[in-house]
């Protein structure tokens, strides 16, 4: 029945975002809370369609939780570890806006 | 042309989490505390995956050196899609002293026992910032090494490396069998998710041990004291340019 496999999608997509929740920055219970809400409040819907769109909305905050991580990772290594070589251009004295 | 690419991952106390030391000035709190794999490690597996996708590289292995708690780590990174992993297993009381000479005769046997073509390890590991283990593998197997490397192609029967070097960019050419380390710009490194992570169950893991490859893990160094970093000094006012001056007079600067 195409509903059993919309529900498999549904528990799997809320499985996949619990399970990328563990590296969330504002911490897991945080990030759990908020998802359950989510989902508890749109569990009476019943237009495949808009299903469907709720779904592909769920893996939409995937990509951009993927994204938030790799660059919050991108970032903090790179200040931590780089630093951006200042130009001597002049004697005067140098901007000491530096930009990180 | 098949080659096979054997990447080293270490299990590391996670990035984001604040590092504080022990009471006792023996070493960092590490119980209950965050890991993850080390980020310059993610970069060297993404870029072994992606030698695989452009079918440059026919099997990819991943390989871990210390406690149990590491098979961690390598699920992730055959959830990344390394073809298998090995896993090197060190009792916790050796894991503690172990250092990166270690880790290198480790690699270095399993590349000789594995006939792997090339190695791609991280640039440094964010809990020690040694940044030797490459260098040291391919001292032991006497093979070329492209460290810090911001970009990796192949071009016939060598690889050309552009590493990051302090004066901006350097191109090398290695033969292989060769050493490489990745830098933070070689690749954006993919997000291991559940289904992946499920999927790597089903993917081989070998363990050995340091008897298995002859490695001795009697430790060179001891490890006298761990501090924290002194705190920062409150900064003082100055009234005018005058009294600046005069200070740094005083304090000998000037």
């Amino acid at each position: 029945m195409a509903l059993r496999e919309t529900r498999q999608q549904v528990l799997n997509l809320y499985k996949n975002l619990l399970y990328m929740g563990r590296d969330y920055p504002q911490g897991y219970t945080y990030f759990r809370d908020r998802t359950h809400r989510v989902f508890s409040k749109n569990k009476d819907i019943d237009d495949p369609e808009k299903i469907l769109q709720l779904i592909q909305f769920g893996e939409y905050i995937m990509n951009e939780l993927k994204a938030l991580y790799f660059l919050k990772k991108y970032r903090t290594m790179k200040n931590r570890y780089y630093q951006d070589p200042t130009p001597i251009t002049s004697t005067q004295t140098q901007d000491s806006n530096k930009e990180l | 042309m098949s080659l096979r690419v054997m990447v080293g991952v270490k299990r590391v106390v996670d990035y984001a989490v604040k590092v504080r030391v022990k009471p006792d000035k023996t070493g960092v709190i590490t119980d209950g505390v965050k890991h993850s794999m080390n980020p310059f490690d993610e970069i060297a597996v993404e870029e072994a995956v992606r030698l695989k996708e452009k079918n440059v590289a026919n099997e990819i292995i991943a390989v871990s050196c210390g406690p149990a708690a590491s098979q961690e780590t390598l699920r992730t990174a055959l959830a990344m899609g390394m073809d298998k992993a090995i896993h090197v297993e060190i009792p916790q009381p050796q894991y503690d002293t172990m250092q990166p000479i270690h880790v290198a005769k480790c690699l270095a046997k399993l590349a000789t026992d594995y006939k792997v073509d090339i190695i791609i390890l991280g640039k440094q590991a964010i809990d020690d910032d040694c940044n030797q283990t490459a260098q040291m593998t391919a001292g032991l197997l006497d093979w070329p090494q492209g460290v810090y490397a911001s970009k990796i192609e192949k071009d016939g029967d060598l690889l050309v490396v552009t590493r990051e070097v302090d004066g901006g960019l350097e191109t090398v050419k290695l033969k292989l069998p060769a050493v490489l380390s990745a830098d933070l710009r070689l690749n954006e490194p993919r997000y291991a998710t559940l289904p992946n992570i499920m999927k790597a169950k089903k993917k081989p893991l070998d363990k050995k041990t340091p008897a298995d490859l002859g490695v001795d893990l009697a430790p060179r160094h001891q490890v006298v004291s761990i501090e924290d970093p002194p705190t920062r000094q409150a900064g003082a006012k100055v009234a005018d340019v005058d009294e600046l001056i005069s200070r740094l007079k005083a304090l000998g600067r000037i």
